[in-house]
């Protein structure tokens, strides 16, 4: 089982930067919908 | 939102019966031994990140004749994923090539032309954050897109044509080229549960780009008040 930690390691590289992608957008998105409420809220006061 | 997340763990369920295939059903390669392995992560990733360049480049094509925001929002979220990918192959790639050719890393025509288009497509989403106008922002990235492509054959030509350090192909490579029936059913397998991941990636992304579409509507709203 030479180079098992190669392995190991290249699943676990890739695996993460999948998941942080993930986590990066779903962050990004929750972010906008944040803001476009705030701008929203902000106009109704305006109006 | 249940449906998501019942895609969510479709897709997490594909990955981990694709790594186990990898890891324990296929079979030990007889030159390289356990780090072979690595070939069915590093494989299937780079044959889906053409992928999406392919529907990225389609999007673009497709923006550029109907001008429709959608296509450019189908474009960037395609290169973006796909973009992530090429991440993945050039990372698991030096971890596979140390051990087996003793070099992290050689600018061959294979290595350097995946590197060329990794730089491309991240040029393609700086060129997107330096235009404000969403429009003029469309048309331009979307001919930068098209042009971008053409590094694309250029990567899947590059082993066939010129003597490269990189493995020869395993498909349509000629004579002498091919897999044994074990390793051709999981790297079949592990592209599928790329491509599923892909889906779910774009899908995410694409969300995001039409809240920020809107975001931008409402932030002008908000300034012309």
């Amino acid at each position: 089982m030479k180079n098992l930690n190669s392995v190991f390691a290249a699943y676990l590289a890739g695996w993460g930067i999948f998941f942080i992608y993930y986590i990066s957008i779903a962050r990004r998105t929750a972010a906008l919908r944040e803001e476009i409420e705030r701008l929203k809220n902000s106009l109704n006061r305006g109006k | 939102m249940k449906r998501h997340a019942l895609a969510s763990a479709m897709v997490f369920l594909l990955l981990g019966a694709a790594a186990y295939g990898a890891l324990f059903v296929a079979p030990t390669e007889k030159t390289m031994g356990t780090i072979q392995r690595i070939f069915y992560l590093h494989v299937s990733s780079a044959w889906t990140g053409l992928t999406a360049f392919f529907i990225c480049f389609l999007a673009n094509l497709l923006y550029v004749w109907r001008r429709q925001p959608r296509w450019d929002w189908v474009a960037v979220s395609a290169a973006e994923v796909g973009l992530v990918f090429t991440t993945v192959v050039l990372v698991t790639g030096p971890i596979w090539a140390h051990p087996v050719w003793g070099i992290w890393w050689t600018w061959d025509a294979r290595l350097t032309s995946t590197f060329v288009l990794w730089l491309l497509y991240v040029s393609y989403l700086l060129l997107r954050t330096l235009v404000e106008e969403p429009d003029r922002r469309a048309l331009l990235s979307a001919l930068f897109g098209i042009f971008a492509f053409i590094d694309v054959p250029l990567v899947f030509g590059s082993i066939r044509w010129w003597r490269t350090q990189h493995p020869q192909p395993v498909v349509m490579g000629g004579s002498g080229s091919g897999l044994e029936p074990t390793m051709w059913y999981v790297l079949l397998f592990s592209w599928g549960a790329m491509l599923s991941l892909m889906a779910l990636l774009m899908r995410a992304r694409y969300e995001f780009e039409a809240i920020r579409g809107e975001a931008d509507l409402v932030r002008r709203e908000a300034e012309g008040m």
